[in-house]
């Protein structure tokens, strides 16, 4: 594989040509990268819920959780296809469903063991029951430290995606197989800008919804 | 199951033993890219991580670098250094260490950083002078970070290397790719499977070396990312 002499790096009429393209893959890229983050974030939350009311169960969730981090999304994405297929988008979103879980659940861990004593008293003291004080008190307050993971899980996912096209789903990481294929760098460097651009979109969208969600975090600098 | 079978039929298998596509070779080749480009991504992302943590300068540029590597998708850099600068052993080790230095960079600053401002005074209060502080404190401090740090690096490499494999490196994910060309499935299986195995390994063996080098004075719980 190499580039054919005098060709540039990037054709921009080639780009202008496949602005459609671009468009529709972005949105299968967003949906196959954000789906797993989204349904991560639904099981970690009770997971980590369950984890501190139940401390047992917690080393064994943490190792699991860290022993999946490590494991190479390539080799997820093979084996998933045993029971997926090639053509079904869960061969890709299950696996990063997991890489999600693997950084989130230790965040949401963290998150409500930093709830203050004093904080989980007072809302006892003033009636609250356990699943009122966990979602109106000690989530809220979890936020910042759930909000980071979340941050780390959405940036992860959407640039790890693109290696799903291996299995046939990979949103913008067709541009870089179509690219290798025909030796012909502009797709690759298309699909890495956008890549990049839809991380920092997605990373600046979710600081932004944190800034909503702990209003209280603006006015006392310190509780984040 | 069905993997279990498929892989076990495959890995016992004498005819996948031999030659330069045997297990051996195949496994070697991926633990010695992987060692190398760790060693190097060590050898440039530990000082700078020691030495913008100890002066405080630098940090934010660390940060958003570490972003910014996260943000990468590794298939299409691998394929673009590629197509640049050739089919080569070079081209692609030099990807993998730089996809590995940030989060080794980073975490090592955060480590070195966040260590007690308390506990440093003390130190220099005990009359330590500036490289004493950062070996017997700040670094025993801050290893648990530190080790972070080069799990992660470890982590991606590893992956990194097995995608490498479509432009034509050699290692464990070439059973991955050749298999999927011949549409054998059982070698694909094969080889993922020994992929994960090997990340267990490493993984292991970070579990092992923050027991080792973790002070217990330090020692809490790690986080993933």
């Amino acid at each position: 594989m190499a580039l054919v002499d005098g060709e540039p790096l990037i054709r921009w009429n080639w780009v202008a040509d496949h602005l459609q393209d671009f468009v529709d893959l972005t949105g299968e890229h967003l949906f196959l990268s954000l789906a797993p983050v989204v349904l991560g974030l639904l099981i970690s939350i009770p997971l980590g819920v369950a984890s501190i009311r139940w401390s047992w169960l917690y080393p064994p969730v943490f190792a699991g959780a860290n022993l999946l981090y490590a494991i190479p999304s390539l080799a997820l994405f093979m084996l998933m296809l045993d029971l997926t297929g090639l053509n079904s988008r869960w061969t890709a979103i299950v696996p990063l469903t997991g890489y999600t879980l693997a950084v989130l659940v230790p965040n949401v861990v963290d998150g409500l063991r930093q709830v203050p004593a004093s904080v989980r008293q007072a809302a006892t003291a003033m009636g609250f029951g356990t699943w009122r004080r966990l979602i109106q008190v000690e989530l809220p307050i979890a936020v910042p430290v759930i909000m980071a993971g979340l941050r780390v899980a959405t940036v992860s996912s959407i640039s790890l995606v693109s290696v799903a096209v291996l299995v046939g789903q990979g949103g913008l990481g067709q541009l870089f197989t179509d690219g290798a294929q025909r030796e012909f760098p502009t797709p690759i460097i298309a699909g890495i800008v956008l890549t990049i651009i839809l991380a920092f979109a997605a990373d600046l969208a979710l600081v932004t919804a944190q800034r909503l969600l702990t209003p209280w975090a603006r006015s006392r600098k310190g509780t984040a | 199951m069905n993997i279990l079978g498929l892989f076990w039929e495959w890995f016992s298998d004498s005819a996948n033993w031999q030659g330069t596509d045997g297990i051996p070779t195949r496994l070697l080749e991926h633990v010695w890219y992987s060692g190398l480009s760790l060693l190097i991504a060590a050898a440039i992302g530990l000082p700078l991580g020691l030495l913008t943590g100890h002066t405080g300068r630098g940090g934010f540029v660390a940060a958003s670098l570490a972003n910014f590597a996260r943000a990468l998708p590794t298939l299409g850099i691998v394929i673009l250094v590629v197509l640049i600068y050739g089919v080569g052993l070079g081209p692609v080790l030099t990807a993998l260490i730089a996809l590995a230095v940030p989060p080794v960079l980073v975490n090592t600053y955060e480590g070195i950083r966040n260590v007690d401002a308390d506990i440093k005074d003390a130190a220099r209060g005990m009359g330590m002078t500036g490289p004493e502080v950062l070996f017997k404190v700040e670094i025993p401090a801050a290893m648990p970070l530190i080790l972070l740090g080069l799990r992660t690096a470890a982590i991606q490499i590893v992956a990194t290397a097995t995608v490498a494999a479509y432009v034509s490196l050699g290692g464990l994910g070439r059973y991955i790719f050749d298999g999927f060309q011949r549409q054998d499935y059982k070698a694909v299986v094969g080889g993922s499977v020994l992929v994960v195995l090997l990340a267990v390994i490493v993984a292991g063996i970070f579990l092992a070396l923050r027991r080792l080098l973790v002070p217990a004075g330090v020692r809490q719980s790690g986080r993933v990312a």
